[in-house]
């Protein structure tokens, strides 16, 4: 008979081992799942995990992917984090995602054809401020109405999105752009371009911004009060009140900062990688930046690998299909996989597992 | 020859790290009120989970009847006879008497004739209860009696009784023993599970006493005193905290005129408190649970704010504070609930530390923790206040609940507040580390703190306390003088029998 048994203290040795055990797990339950499929096992997980960095021929485009993809995947991550762990949820990041889009391009385009180094800053801050004015939609509601912050953010995500195909055809259309929808591109208006900066590497503003999320994260929840008073909120809500925590304050600052820098991330693409507003600019990042926050154990570091290795299944899941004709299906589950394995071994950092024997009568 | 009702013999259960019964033995006669004795820790409740079928012995055996007794749930323990009323209720609040009785049912009657039924099983046994009545409604000592009707509507052999006094006002206590006296005169042995001795003088026929997982003695308890009592059960000489001659200061904290709705619906409101406490004055807050203490305490630790003036610290006045500001002005608290309210289980000691003593101890500058001081501090509460725990890394739920006690209060009372508000100090804490607690309460007041003890141990508050007032439905009694008040007199301030007639029993 298997028993689970509490662990006294969660067990520091299993919170660092599951990822990795996680992933290895993924690619068995993977590997077979792929030969089910008719397809070489060795050969899907190979083209998934090593291919896109190491191909001879495919690395040198699909390796820069690698932090384009991962850059909004971060930010957007970090800022989530925070909420969850505070028991504040917000799953409207693609919502926020997008109306920073809309206001930084916005912006930006506002000064088109004029050039001024300025530009860019100033749609950076538009962004972040769209962002963060989306979310304090459902932290107001909550915080004056005690409405649920899951459903109003994440309804308002399908708001967002009618928003921005409107201004896909109407306001911010291209007016040079033979009455197809979409906004001018930004990546042909030189003071509102986020270039890559580093050529080759798919670096490019986003991506820095996210580096520094992931250190300012880091010191806000070791080092400073704030971060300390979310941890608190999160674990023992009565505990925070007892110790001076406003709950209402602390609710909306995770919402603000998670939407702002959610509207950031959607910034640095619209302005980068995707140049402009479309009608389906938003690709879910928003949303599987909720999965990379808990494949990263909520800890700053942990999302930044969690960023890069969910990065990587996407560009090797892509090239999957392509090379090896993997149905698209097959990829997402695999990514489910990915997680499934990381939460079944969370258990295990609280838990251990006893075979007893049947216990005498 | 007679058989023993039930026949423990030898028994053993083994946890991982601390074997809670070892090799135990006694028996319980038919008819007989059996205490068993011994502090948190002794193994009582794994003994009695065994009796009832939660929990399966290592080892051992038990005979009911002189036939073997293997329970495999509480489902065949009622079925052979053996009903238990727990300490902790359960019971629904929205639901009334009569529901909550046939919910507890295999096959309930219908609930006109359940009516009739509890109506009569609490005449004949003197537990006055109107079974129409909604749970929310009743006071604790009624609820305890929807527990021991719900046993005695299965017509048990034994009963098992875990802790029953400790929500029960003295008049509520004597209609209990009623009940149980004449149970045990119809032939039903009662296992009566305390740690109130003169109770147990009172109202056992035999006592078996535990101390760390083993029987250490079997006796009368009519022949005992009850300091031998306390002695068999600690295994060492008590040592009785002494109140040192002290002289009281200004008024430290006033309040006047406090009313305020509960902060949950079946909460009891605060109406029209108003006391006083002075430097260097215990003041005793008895009263039976659910009364308003922890919606009192929350009023005072800043958790619920009221208006200003209702609350005072000196001429200041602090109502409207939250409880950093007042934290800041040296009012402290340490609630009562351990884990999840004092303290944050999943996190460290020296994160504990920080949950209340951010401000006073200086552990953070400009929002940035000090965390070399925040352990310096949590390492001073682990020393001076004997907390057993290999170091502060450690997770608070890591640590007995007396030792979290321990940790609790030390931080409070090392932060050197001018008013600390504690509520049940040593619920569920062993004697010894009950006894520290109460010293460290004493002389913080000799130091000067104005200290206000909430508790629903009587004997706790006549030992620390200067001055005694109760709650009772959320109102506060005049404050008087612990010494020369009576039982009786106590018993009153806290409500009587809850307004019901005392039944008289047939």
């Amino acid at each position: 008979m298997i028993r689970l048994e509490k662990r006294p203290e969660p067990s520091q040795n299993w919170a660092l081992a599951t990822p990795v055990l996680a992933v290895l797990a993924t690619m068995v339950a993977g590997g077979i799942m792929f030969a089910l499929l008719g397809k070489d096992p060795v050969e899907a997980i190979r083209t998934i995990f090593w291919d896109p960095l190491f191909h001879p021929d495919f690395a040198a485009f699909s390796r820069p992917q690698l932090l384009v993809k991962a850059g909004p995947l971060i930010l957007i991550a970090i800022g989530l984090s925070l909420g969850f762990r505070a028991g504040v949820w917000n799953i409207g990041a693609e919502g926020q995602y997008i109306i920073g889009a809309l206001c930084g391009a916005g912006v930006g385009l506002a000064f088109y054809p004029l050039e001024a180094f300025w530009i860019f800053p100033m749609m950076v801050i538009a962004g972040a401020l769209g962002g963060w004015a989306w979310a304090m939609i459902p932290g107001i509601l909550k915080t004056r109405f005690n409405t649920n912050e899951i459903l109003v953010s994440l309804l308002l995500v399908y708001v967002a999105e009618q928003l921005m195909a409107s201004m896909a055809v109407g306001l911010l259309r291209n007016p040079e752009g033979s009455g197809f929808p979409g906004s001018r591109n930004l990546q042909q208006y030189a003071s509102a371009a986020n270039n890559e900066l580093i050529a080759g590497t798919g670096m490019h503003w986003g991506v820095v911004a996210a580096l520094i999320a992931v250190i300012f994260a880091y010191i806000l929840l070791n080092r400073h009060i704030m971060g300390f008073n979310i941890r608190l909120a999160g674990q023992a809500p009565r505990a925070a009140k007892f110790s001076g925590v406003k709950p209402a304050r602390l609710i909306l600052f995770c919402l603000g900062v998670s939407g702002a820098l959610a509207g950031m991330a959607g910034l640095f693409e619209v302005a980068g990688p995707a140049g402009q507003i479309t009608i389906d600019f938003n690709v879910g990042y928003g949303f599987t930046a909720i999965i990379v926050a808990f494949l990263g154990r909520l800890h700053p570091v942990g999302i930044l690998l969690a960023g890069l290795l969910m990065a990587l299944t996407y560009i090797g899941g892509e090239l999957a299909q392509f090379m090896l004709g993997l149905p698209a299906a097959a990829i997402q589950a695999f990514q489910g996989m990915l997680l499934f394995f990381l939460l079944a071994g969370d258990v295990l950092t609280n838990f251990r597992i006893r075979l007893g024997r049947a216990e005498v009568a | 020859m007679t058989h023993p009702l039930l026949s423990i013999q030898g028994v053993t259960k083994a946890y991982p790290g601390v074997v809670a019964n070892d090799t135990v033995s006694f028996d319980i006669q038919p008819g007989e009120v059996h205490a068993l004795l011994g502090e948190n820790g002794a193994g009582k409740s794994t003994l009695v989970k065994m009796i009832y079928g939660l929990v399966k012995p290592d080892a051992g055996r038990m005979e009911l009847h002189a036939a073997p007794y293997e329970p495999a749930s509480p489902h065949a323990a009622r079925n052979s006879g053996i009903a238990m009323v727990f300490q902790h209720f359960s019971l629904f609040e929205a639901l009334n008497v009569a529901e909550n009785v046939a919910l507890g049912m295999e096959d309930p009657p219908p609930m006109a004739t359940l009516a009739e039924r509890i109506r009569e099983v609490s005449e004949t046994y003197g537990l006055p209860l109107d079974p129409a009545r909604l749970v929310g409604d009743l006071s604790a000592g009624e609820r305890q009696r929807v527990e021991i009707i719900r046993c005695l509507l299965q017509d048990p052999n034994l009963l098992i009784m875990d802790e029953p006094t400790s929500v029960l006002t003295p008049q509520e206590v004597d209609i209990l023993f009623e009940t149980l006296k004449k149970l045990s005169a119809e032939g039903t042995a009662i296992l009566y599970i305390s740690h109130k001795l003169e109770e147990i003088r009172t109202l056992c026929d035999a006592a078996t006493v535990l101390r760390l997982g083993k029987v250490v003695g079997a006796c009368n308890p009519r022949e005992k005193s009850a300091r031998e009592l306390a002695e068999m059960m600690v295994g060492q000489l008590l040592h009785t905290p002494d109140k040192g001659a002290k002289e009281t200061g200004d008024v430290a904290l006033a309040v006047k005129d406090l009313s305020v709705a509960s902060q949950n619906p079946f909460g009891t409101a605060l109406k029209d408190i108003s006391f006083e406490v002075r430097r260097g004055e215990v003041l005793g807050i008895g009263g039976v649970a659910g009364n308003g203490q922890d919606d009192l305490l929350a009023a005072l630790s800043g958790e619920m704010i009221t208006p200003a003036e209702t609350v005072r610290l000196g001429h200041q006045p602090v109502g409207a504070l939250g409880p950093n500001d007042r934290r800041r002005l040296g009012i402290l608290c340490a609630p009562e609930e351990r884990l999840g309210h004092a303290a944050a289980p999943d996190m460290s000691l020296t994160e504990n530390a920080l949950l209340t003593g951010a401000i006073r101890e200086s552990l953070s500058k400009n929002g940035f923790l000090d965390w070399a001081r925040t352990r310096g501090f949590a390492e001073t509460i682990i020393e001076k206040f004997d907390v057993r725990t290999p170091g502060p890394t450690h997770a608070a739920r890591s640590l007995s609940g007396g030792n979290l006690q321990k940790f609790v209060i030390g931080r409070e009372i090392l932060q050197r507040p001018e008013v600390l508000v504690v509520n049940q100090p040593t619920w569920g804490v062993d004697a010894a580390a009950a006894a520290s607690i109460r010293q460290a309460l004493l002389d913080l007041a000799t130091d000067g703190a104005a200290i206000i003890v909430i508790s629903q141990d009587l004997d706790e508050l006549m030992e620390v306390a200067d001055r005694f007032a109760a709650l009772n439905e959320g109102r506060l009694s005049e404050p008087r003088p612990t010494q020369g008040l009576t039982i009786d007199e106590i018993g009153l301030m806290m409500g009587g029998a809850h307004g019901m007639e005392v039944a008289h029993v047939a």
